[in-house]
């Protein structure tokens, strides 16, 4: 299995999941590398994301794998390519074999920047720390069945809050599969449980994708 | 700290529309810059964006050194409403920079029900929306596309208008406002210069007066500018600018693939037809052209999807050479090739068998009447029995979904006709129960009507639009004569087609109705979700202008036509002529088979029209 990890940044950060997939097809496409289709009717490229990404959140971690068809051609050359054929924002960081399969990858880092328009109130350092420091927090979770109530702690495995010059930082490792938890989740939690300490916007990033040993998944 | 707008971004549908960034997109260093243009489409990025002259003029204009075009799009509601929260003005995907920053906004309109868009945007760029509130030369208004062959609605608002073809005449205006800005002229002087261009129309120059019974009496030209306005062409297809690495956009788009434009004009000569008349003479590209730029535009975009469009593809006379080519390439590649606008020959039914083999889609036609007589008048030459030999065909190689389109309300339309479309129907369904291979599938047929709009420099300019109750009412009854359950009949409301013909036909006196509608929250109109008619009933009120005299009055023969200024190319002798025709049943060959003398052979300074 080809992999490619890859970053998405800046305004790239806007397009959706699917979209995406469209655009490394496309890319591909561009940079003369033939992908493996589907069969039937209809046939597709095959490409596969490992964990969606949820639009107005940006990565450096994102895994993509493909498979070529035609003559060889090294992960260098792809890396080159791709790098010449993909739209603003998106970045081939590395490509390369991977036997590992995606199911392997179970948590992620991730960092929400908490910004404070008018400078960050007091205690809400401590209270938002706190706060993920309790036995149970519930959160309404919207998916397509409808509105759910979920305990997030079990899924969240380590939680740290910090102070920068126009905010907090949090830096959290939360499960990634099976189940998954969204970051945006944590912010949901103070805006729940602290309102007092809602931020005026949440910038989520996602920093490393790990396996069940806490190690970068690759 | 993040910016007003990536904070709006998470709170919208579909964000990517309104960053920009997408491949081939081109930024250049402001520095080096003397003319910003700011290229408008009136409608979303998605309609945007698959609109084939947009990339083309994107292009020509970047071609050119010390100019930069960048594009902007109308916003969706949700962003629209934002925007207005957060006093955030209206942006160009390229630097971001709010429209009030370029020297000149550009807009192509190919839709009428698209004009309040257009001042919605300039409201959105904090734009004065009169052009005499606009002093100065920067931030002028332009605007060509199929609409500025009736421009007077929007003389109001635009400076300027670039009639027909744009890929020369634009590089003109500009050079023009680049010596203009360098030498710091006066609005007035720019435009007086720019008048003088072929092709150029601007509307402040020429003083409209009315008649007692409210028909134009003059559009008095002032100044020395020309009386009538003819719109350019492109002479030769084969030299002249064609997007090969055009913009990949990184979202999904309405119709998101590489578009090769085979020939420009149509031999048809079809009567109800705008675009079969305003886009003569017909000029070619040579195969050879097409296939290099084919592939070129598949390697440089990544598209798997390729069109070959034109107003009717079956009359390309190197066709064979072409799909001959590009069959093979595509299915090497893996890429679809849809061929839209065939005509029921034999060729074509070749064509779509081999097509066949990349991917099956549904068959259409458009016989537009349910009778020969009524398809006589209009001069659609389609028979039933084309019809039915191209069906029978298709069903015996197993298709089982065809697409029938129609109009009602065309000149002379009585209810037998209108039956008569319910009869066709039922004798494609007839024709497939007895030559479907394979009936366990079931047949798909899907009809549709539109109401027919009278449009300007067709030989039906001059109709009568039936009423939107009577349209109601013809479409009840053929709703009542189509029984089948494999039928599905879809028809088009009456209101939008109803405001659509007050448009394009209409005078100055509707600026004021437009800009009312749009106070009163009018915009995308050409959506359901926003479309409404009874602001725009409501405007037309407030402002005391009767839209009947625009539809269901008719125009009269000798009456002074509100686009008589302007020169398409085809003669109104020859439209006149085809219109005593129609009345008779008489049907025109196609140009092809002899040249019917429209007059648009005038505009080519080289060579003949391509017929």
């Amino acid at each position: 299995m080809r992999r490619v990890l890859f970053s998405k940044t800046g305004d790239a950060i806007w397009i959706s999941h699917l979209d995406l997939m469209r655009v490394f097809q496309r890319s591909f496409r561009r940079a003369g590398l033939m992908l493996k289709h589907s069969q039937g009717f209809s046939p597709r490229a095959i490409v596969s994301i490992a964990l969606p990404l949820s639009v107005g959140v940006d990565s450096r971690c994102e895994i993509l794998d493909f498979e070529l068809v035609g003559e060889a051609v090294s992960d260098e050359e792809i890396k080159i390519r791709l790098n010449q054929a993909l739209p603003l924002g998106v970045r081939v960081e590395e490509v390369y074999d991977s036997s590992r399969k995606q199911k392997e990858l179970t948590h992620l880092q991730a960092r929400l920047a908490l910004e404070y328009d008018k400078g960050v109130p007091e205690g809400a350092q401590t209270a938002i720390a706190a706060l993920f420091q309790r036995e149970s927090l519930m959160v309404e979770k919207k998916s397509k069945k409808g509105v759910t109530s979920v305990d997030i702690l079990p899924m969240v495995q380590k939680l740290e809050v910090s102070s920068q010059p126009d905010g907090l930082v949090l830096n959290a490792v939360i499960c990634a599969q099976n189940p998954a938890l969204n970051p945006s989740l944590l912010a949901e939690a103070i805006a729940v449980y602290l309102p007092e300490f809602i931020p005026d916007f949440v910038k989520i990033s996602r920093l490393e994708v790990l396996d069940g040993q806490g190690e970068a998944f690759r | 700290m993040t910016s007003i707008l990536e904070r709006i971004l998470p709170t919208v549908q579909k964000p990517a529309r309104y960053v920009g960034g997408e491949y081939n997109q081109i930024v250049k260093n402001k520095q080096d810059i003397e003319v910003r243009v700011a290229f408008c489409f009136p409608d979303t990025y998605e309609i945007g964006m698959s609109n084939l002259g947009m990339r083309i003029l994107y292009g020509v204009m970047n071609q050119m050194d010390k100019v930069w075009c960048e594009r902007v799009f109308a916003p969706w509601g949700d962003m629209e409403d934002a925007m207005r929260k957060h006093g955030l003005p209206l942006w160009a995907l390229e630097s971001h920079d709010p429209l009030a920053e370029f020297d000149l906004i550009a807009f192509t309109i190919g839709y009428e029900m698209s004009y309040s868009n257009l001042l919605n945007m300039l409201r959105l760029g904090k734009i004065p929306l009169h052009a005499k509130d606009r002093h100065g030369l920067h931030g002028l208004v332009f605007a060509g596309g199929v609409c500025a062959y009736n421009p007077e609605p929007l003389a109001d608002f635009v400076d300027f208008f670039s009639l027909g073809e744009g890929e020369e005449i634009t590089v003109e205006i500009l050079e023009l406002y680049r010596k203009a800005k360098a030498e710091s002229w006066s609005k007035q002087a720019f435009l007086q210069e720019v008048s003088k261009i072929p092709g150029i129309y601007v509307p402040s120059f020429y003083e409209d007066t009315y008649n007692p019974d409210r028909t134009l009496h003059a559009l008095t030209p002032l100044s020395g500018v020309p009386v009538k306005i003819t719109k350019r062409i492109v002479e030769n297809l084969d030299s002249a600018y064609f997007p090969v690495d055009t913009i990949v956009p990184s979202t999904e788009i309405v119709h998101d693939r590489c578009n090769l434009e085979l020939f420009r004009g149509c031999i048809r000569g079809c009567r109800f037809c705008q675009a079969g008349f305003s886009c003569r003479p017909v000029r070619k590209k040579s195969h050879e052209a097409l296939q290099h730029q084919a592939k070129e535009a598949l390697a440089l975009s990544g598209c798997h999807e390729l069109t070959l469009a034109s107003l009717s593809t079956s009359d390309y006379r190197q066709l064979p050479e072409l799909t001959d080519d590009l069959i093979p390439y595509c299915e090497e590649k893996k890429i679809n090739l849809s061929v839209p606008s065939l005509r029921a020959d034999n060729f074509s039914r070749e064509l779509m068998r081999k097509l066949q083999t990349v991917r099956k889609s549904g068959l259409t036609f458009a016989p537009e009447a349910g009778t020969q007589r009524l398809r006589d008048v209009i001069n659609k030459n389609l028979t039933e029995e084309e019809i039915l030999t191209t069906c029978a065909n298709a069903f015996s190689g197993g298709w089982n979904n065809v697409k029938l389109y129609f109009m009602l309300g065309l000149p002379t339309e009585t209810d037998e006709d209108v039956k008569g479309i319910a009869e066709l129907v039922y004798k494609v369904l007839q024709t497939w129960r007895e030559t479907a291979g394979d009936k366990k599938r079931g047949l798909r047929i899907h009809v549709a009507t539109a109401f027919f709009v009278p449009k300007p420099h067709t030989p039906f300019q001059w109709e009568k639009q039936i009423t939107p109750e009577e349209y109601t009412r013809r479409q009840r009854l053929l709703k009542e004569c189509i029984l089948s359950k494999a039928v599905e009949y879809n028809w088009h409301a009456p209101d939008l087609s109803y405001l659509e013909a007050v448009l394009a036909r209409g005078d100055r006196r509707l600026g004021k109705v437009i800009e009312e509608a749009v106070n009163r929250g009018a915009k995308l109109d050409g959506w359901d979700e926003y479309f409404s008619y009874q602001t725009w009933l409501d405007a037309f009120k407030a402002c005391g202008v009767d839209p009947d005299f625009y539809t269901t009055r008719g125009f009269a023969m000798d009456e002074l036509l509100p686009w008589e200024h302007i020169d398409v190319g085809v003669s109104k002798r020859f439209l006149q002529k085809e219109r005593e025709r129609a009345y008779v049943g008489l049907v025109t060959p196609d140009c092809r088979h002899a040249c019917v003398g429209c007059g648009a052979n005038c505009l080519l300074k080289e060579g003949n029209c391509d017929a």
